[in-house]
């Protein structure tokens, strides 16, 4: 007869443990599940539910925590883990059954907490995670010994190669009693007592190789002099950021000719099959030119995604945020601000989310306002195609990879900016300490890259299908309507449309910067997201454009862009004009997501409407100064 | 040259050293809960590009910290193995 059986609700397992010591990675062997695990301490800051089957095939919940160095929490993801476990947590019941993961090639730092957890006398198991490691530093572990003085059974496992799996599902469903193991003695020093007991479990339970090895952190210390040293280090960063944005459009110019090509004939195949009219121009104009012009974009954003998902799972981060520290502290900020703010280079929602484990609220706050400064993979569609605009096709992967760095450091740096800005008026705080902690760095494990990528990709094309469709057909129908006379030629038709209305409205405000109305429909359209410029120029150029003849030479939008005039016949996408886009868009808040994020990371809607206001204030000053000086100096 | 007012911000790159007594104070509570105790063995890796933060070896882990937390943690010299 198991446990399981007196039971009525489904047990409810929680993985609790230090930052870094492999709990996501068991959750998702456990639920199937593909939540993000990488290298750095910090990467889960929410709980997270999945379900498992146990030994005796009834399901049951997993509950994946944000790591944590001890029960006194320092930092709102810290608090979540301490809330769970204690039942505090308002909506969640307190956990049945408690699994413990100790990384075993760090064992005193994890049984800190692993003590402090299993002496809340909960039924519980511990995980003894990364033995693959352990061993390899020439630890022997007395698991019997080690369980003894835990008062819990110890099931060593290799997460990653799902080694013990099978066991710590035997020891999760079985009959569990509670942890057996008392607080050390009180003393003056709680914490002190602690490692004392702690060294003596240590001493007692595991046996170093007499042999010298190289342990893995011996091999980490020798790849950071090389990429910590003063010199080799900013060299190998500004290195990778070079092969990064140069593979950007080297790489990826293949397949994205690829993709372009099916929506391309998909589009000269399906429109002779429907009646010429509203029906053909909906699907051919709105459809398929807005969604092909997002999803072309698909491979540079996946080689963004590739680059940071090696870089996480390296162990890189939590060194680019040992070498940041020093330069972040002059604006204010605190080295942890930077794996944020470096996330955010992907999206700044979880980029966001992530700021969950700054201990400080005004730095927090602080880094939450200026990360949508970090440009996200969504603006890479609008410079990609404003440097196609800008270049007619004929530059060298290096100089379109240089105007797209360009773009990143503004970004970068105007975010700097505005934190020393806001640290120093609006959200004063003394610095908070640094405690870092440096994980080893490991081979990026191919499955997590992989699934990482499918995982972004699949995102991606799903926004393409659902908000990218509704919005290219909403634009598309506000473009096409109402309909002129039969006479018109296709621009003015477009001009008198509900955007050409909507776009002549606010033309008197884009001048200035050198847009023009046709633009403004695609701003309004980015408001949404800001890869729906790109889809919204795609749509209106294609309902403006000129027919020839009916069967139009399928053109790309970059090549419709060109040609587009003022009413004076000046060209209206110069080189000025496409930085000026560019520009606007690296410092302008066009995002509802993020704008959500914001809401409910504070609390409060004042930050993200004050974010909005700054924000696009700011981008429309400066897109004005640049636009204007460089007419002032005859660009 | 047992210099009792040394702190872990004084050591040299490589240098090894043991974390003297000092008071639980509350600014100190997380650098203790990281396992930096009295009798704890420590050994500084290195020092950030621009001297800021420190890299540490403590417990067999990394562990980087500025020099100000640092210089709240008293140091006696390593005993000679
Ligand atoms: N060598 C080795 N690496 C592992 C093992 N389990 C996990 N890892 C790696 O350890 C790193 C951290 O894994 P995560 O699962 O993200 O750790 P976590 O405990 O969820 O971390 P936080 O969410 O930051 O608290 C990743 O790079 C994993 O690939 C293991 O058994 N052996
Ligand atoms: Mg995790």
């Amino acid at each position: 007869m198991s446990a399981l059986e007196t039971e009525s609700a489904t047990l409810t397992v929680a993985l609790v443990g230090n930052p870094n010591c492999g709990k996501t990675t068991l959750f998702n062997a456990f639920t199937g599940l593909h939540q993000k695990i990488a290298n750095y301490p910090g990467v889960t800051v929410e709980k997270k539910l999945g379900t498992f089957m146990t030994q005796h095939g009834t399901e049951a919940t997993l509950i994946d925590l944000p790591g944590a160095y001890s029960l006194q929490p320092q930092s709102p993801d810290e608090q979540v883990t301490r809330d769970v476990l204690l039942g505090h947590e308002e909506g969640t019941a307190r956990p049945d059954r408690v699994l413990c993961v100790v990384d075993a090639s760090n064992l005193e730092r994890n049984l800190y907490l692993a003590t402090q957890v299993l002496e809340l006398g909960l039924p519980s198991v511990v995980a003894l995670n990364m033995m693959d490691v352990a061993r390899a530093n020439g630890d022997d572990i007395d698991l019997a010994a080690l369980s003894a003085a835990l008062g819990a059974p110890v099931v060593p496992c290799e997460a990653l190669t799902r080694t013990g799996l099978p066991e710590l599902r035997v020891a999760l469903s079985g009959k569990l009693e509670p942890a057996r193991m008392t607080p050390p003695p009180e003393g003056e020093d709680g914490i002190a007592a602690r490692y004392e007991r702690i060294g003596e479990i240590v001493d007692r339970c595991v046996r170093k190789s007499s042999t010298p090895i190289l342990s893995a952190q011996e091999r980490s210390d020798r790849i950071d002099a090389v990429l910590i040293h003063p010199l080799w280090g900013w060299a190998f960063f500004l290195g990778l950021m070079a092969l990064l944005f140069v593979s950007m459009f080297s790489f990826a110019s293949f397949p994205m000719d690829g993709i372009k090509w099916v929506f391309e004939q998909a589009g000269a195949k399906v429109g002779p099959l429907l009646p010429a009219g509203d029906l053909r121009s909906l699907i051919v104009e709105g459809i398929i030119a807005g969604v092909g012009s997002v999803v072309v974009f698909l491979p540079q954003i996946l080689i963004l995604f590739l680059f940071i998902g090696l870089l996480e799972d390296s162990g890189y981060m939590a060194r680019a945020a040992f070498l940041m520290d020093r330069l972040m502290g002059r604006v204010g900020l605190h080295g942890k601000s930077f794996v944020p703010l470096l996330s955010c280079y992907a999206c700044a929602v979880p980029g966001i989310m992530a700021t969950r484990t700054i201990e400080n609220p005004n730095d927090r706050l602080v880094t939450i306002l200026i990360a949508p400064f970090m440009s996200c993979s969504a603006r890479l569609p609008v410079y990609a195609l404003m440097i196609a605009t800008l270049f007619a096709g004929e530059a060298s992967a290096l100089q379109q990879g240089g105007i797209l760095l360009a773009m990143y450091t503004l970004g970068t740096l105007t975010a700097f900016a505005f934190a020393w800005l806001f640290k120093r008026t609006l959200l004063k705080a003394p610095r908070s300490p640094l405690i870092l902690e440096l994980p080893p760095y490991r081979r990026p494990s191919l499955a997590t890259v992989v699934h990482g990528l499918r995982g972004r990709a699949a995102a991606f094309l799903k926004r393409a299908g659902t908000v990218i469709v509704a919005l290219s057909v909403v634009l598309w129908a506000l473009a096409y309507y109402p309909r002129g006379g039969a006479e018109m030629k296709k621009e003015e038709q477009l001009a008198q449309s509900f955007a050409g209305r909507m776009g002549k409205a606010i033309e008197p405000a884009l001048e200035p910067i050198g847009m023009n109305w046709k633009m403004g429909i695609g701003l309004i359209g980015a408001q949404a997201a800001r890869e729906v410029f790109v889809s919204t120029l795609a749509v209106v150029y294609a309902v403006g454009g000129e027919d020839e003849g009916g069967k139009a030479e399928p053109k790309s939008v970059a090549q419709a862009l060109r040609q587009d005039r003022w009413p004076d016949g000046r060209v209206v996408y110069t080189p000025l004009v496409c930085l000026t886009v560019m520009i606007f868009f690296v410092l302008s808040m066009q995002c509802i997501s993020t704008l959500a994020t914001m809401r409910r990371e504070t609390n409060t809607w004042r930050w993200p409407i004050f974010a909005f206001c700054y924000m696009t204030g700011f981008a429309y000053l400066a897109s004005l100064v640049f636009y204007q000086g460089g007419r002032a100096l005859g660009w | 040259m047992s210099d009792s007012s040394r702190t872990l911000a004084d050591l040299q790159p490589g240098e090894r050293a043991v974390v003297a007594t000092f008071p639980a104070e509350p600014g100190t509570q997380r650098l203790r809960e990281m396992g930096l105790v009295a009798g704890t063995r420590v050994r500084l890796l290195r020092f950030a590009p621009m001297g800021d933060p420190l890299e540490l070896e403590v417990r067999g882990y990394r562990l980087s910290l500025r020099r100000a937390e640092a210089a709240l943690i008293p140091v006696q010299e390593a005993a000679k193995p």
